[in-house]
């Protein structure tokens, strides 16, 4: 592969032949980079355009059918009635849920993976550094189904959470909480506190690291700065680092909260009978039959995320991923 | 104020930041014990006693070793797409300056972007369109599609690390393009493309939601797990098969992580 020829014009062929077929093959490329560039793009832009994107049009041309509601059919004429269906109470409601999880899940990873990573970038050194650096990297990448059924284990009502709080004498605090609506639940494992819970610990590394990114972009002289000239260490945090980190946090905000938006694994096997958006596209196309609305019920992450990266981007939290 | 070389934290912050590793860590330390637990029925803590029978029942359960089979299938196959298409676009992308360079970039990050249920439904429905049965290279089509990027993200950092000058160096000596992509680009982004692929199988190994939409009636390792969340037939051996994912994907993550430390960092950040 003729790399280097890439880069610079060409110069008249006065070089003799290298022989044999590759030789004059690789003297093509020689000749006419912009084949070889042609050569290298074609596979990979032909799998991802035709499966990938492919894929996503017919999703979006269906969600432009609708479903005879007599027959089950899928009725192929366009129309907007399945966007309609969208807008009724109950699905609403769904789209509301999940929005409003998908906030709070990305407030709350901000708050505790702020000190993970405003200690790895300023204090941790060498060793240290590359401890942390795997300490936020082996949770993201370990497998996401286990981290479910290891929580699984921790909300049950038998479980590690309930003895410890029997062991605090703490058991009135959690039947109190359960006891609510809206949060409460049989126990923690089928409560939205638990999906809550689950998804912020699943979701936090990937606040961690770009927020760190951040971070180590800043200077400490700044900080120094900021307190020589008699600021309070909340001051300098509010008016120093917290606006110089802004564009990570914007940046891990559209993976915690686009994976919220879009996951129905956790709120099935940790939450309430309430659904969210996934389990309503996936029930949707699954059991009911009906793609129009699920391919409907996908625009929804898809349009949200749409508007959310186009506000991250004008914020330079782009610059931070 | 201070400039003397190594400042230590406040108190406040290293609780703080300590707390965070914990939560990170420890629900995934308890799966090790529960694996050990002599507790058929539920999830009791403390364990009532320990024992290592299950590791016996799950040795002897062919579904598990079904499941294992195909995931490491899918996820070879899949790995292996994925290191031909992702170095080429990387070469392609690092090199050269063309039109529609960005969307390229864009085109290959956008799978893992988008939640993964909308990738799922989408290779779902048009499979059904274009009345494609389900098999196994249904999987491996969905699979190979988002590993692409991590290859990439690995081969991108090291071809810009890559000097020009020694691939012209080289050329300079007679050497043609084949030969100098023998002997100086791959020598080069070896490790990188190792690293890459062990990634790439690390996700495929793991990924469960495109799966579900895309496999049929066959189970991946992360389906079976699923079923047993869902509807658990004998919970102990779904505590071993835990643990036994665990230290499988540990073991890949780290080996990247030494083969790609110095310089470009693991591609991880859009899983």
């Amino acid at each position: 592969m003729t790399l280097a020829s890439l880069d610079s014009n060409p110069a008249p062929a006065v070089l003799p032949g290298t022989g044999g077929m590759l030789g004059a093959l690789s003297d093509l490329f020689w000749r006419k980079p912009k084949l070889l560039l042609l050569l290298m793009l074609l596979p990979p832009v032909l799998w991802l355009g035709i499966v990938y994107v492919g894929s996503l049009f017919a999703l979006l041309l269906q969600s432009f059918f609708s479903i005879d509601e007599f027959s089950g059919l899928i009725n192929r004429q366009f129309t907007l009635k399945t966007y309609g269906d969208l807008l009724q109470a109950a699905n609403l409601d769904i789209i509301l849920r999940t929005v409003t999880m998908a906030a709070l899940v990305t407030f709350a990873s901000a708050i505790i993976a702020f000190p993970i990573a405003y200690y790895a970038a300023r204090y941790a050194r060498g060793r240290w550094k590359a401890l942390f650096y795997l300490g936020v990297m082996l949770p993201l990448w370990s497998s996401y189904l286990v981290k479910i059924y290891a929580w699984k284990l921790i909300l049950a009502k038998e479980g590690i959470l309930t003895w410890l709080l029997a062991k605090l004498h703490l058991l009135w605090l959690l039947d109190g909480w359960l006891s609510l609506p809206v949060v409460g639940g049989n126990s923690l494992s089928v409560s939205s506190t638990g999906t809550f819970i689950v998804f912020v610990y699943v979701w936090l590394p990937f606040m961690i690291l770009p927020v760190q990114a951040a971070l180590e972009r800043v200077p400490g002289n700044l900080v120094e700065a900021s307190s020589d000239l008699g600021a309070s260490p909340g001051q300098t945090f509010r008016n120093v680092l917290f606006p110089l980190a802004l564009p990570g946090i914007v940046a891990g905000s559209i993976f915690t909260f686009s994976l919220t938006l879009g996951d129905y694994i956790i709120p099935q096997i940790i939450g309430t009978s309430r659904l969210f958006i996934g389990q309503a596209v996936y029930s949707q196309q699954g059991t009911a039959g009906n793609i129009p609305l699920a391919a409907a019920f996908t625009v929804v992450p898809i349009v949200i995320m749409g508007f959310y990266l186009w506000g991250a981007k004008r914020m330079g939290a782009f610059d931070a991923l | 104020m201070r400039s003397d070389g190594s400042p230590s934290a406040p108190l406040g912050l290293k609780i703080a930041a300590a707390g965070g590793l914990l939560f990170l860590h420890l629900p995934i330390f308890l799966i090790f014990i529960y694996a050990f637990t002599t507790e058929e029925r539920s999830f009791v803590w403390p364990p009532p006693g320990l024992t290592t029978q299950w590791f016996a029942v799950t040795w002897n359960r062919p579904d598990v070793w079904q499941a294992l089979s195909l995931s490491v299938r899918v996820a070879a196959i899949s790995t292996l797409v994925a290191l031909v298409l992702g170095t080429l676009c990387a070469a392609a992308v690092s090199r050269t300056r063309f039109f529609g360079r960005e969307t390229i970039s864009l085109l290959v990050i956008l799978p893992i972007a988008l939640p993964g249920i909308i990738t799922g439904i989408a290779l779902r429905s048009a499979f059904s369109l274009a009345e494609i049965p389900f098999s196994f290279w249904t999987i491996v089509l969905g699979h190979a599609t988002f590993c692409v990027v991590v290859v990439y993200n690995n081969a991108v950092a090291r071809f810009r690390r890559t000097s020009g000058s020694m691939i012209e160096a080289s050329m300079d000596l007679g050497a043609d393009g084949f030969q100098t992509f023998r002997h100086v680009v791959l020598p080069n982004i070896a490790t990188a493309l190792l690293a890459g692929g062990m990634l790439a199988f690390a996700l495929s190994f793991d990924e469960v939601i495109v799966t579900t939409f895309t496999a049929g009636q066959q189970q991946t390792l992360p389906i079976w797990m699923l079923e047993e969340l869902i509807r658990p037939r004998q919970r102990p051996v779904t505590n071993v098969v835990a643990m036994v994912v665990v230290l499988l994907t540990l073991l890949p993550i780290l080996v990247a992580y030494y083969l790609t430390r110095d310089g470009d960092q693991i591609a991880g950040s859009g899983k």
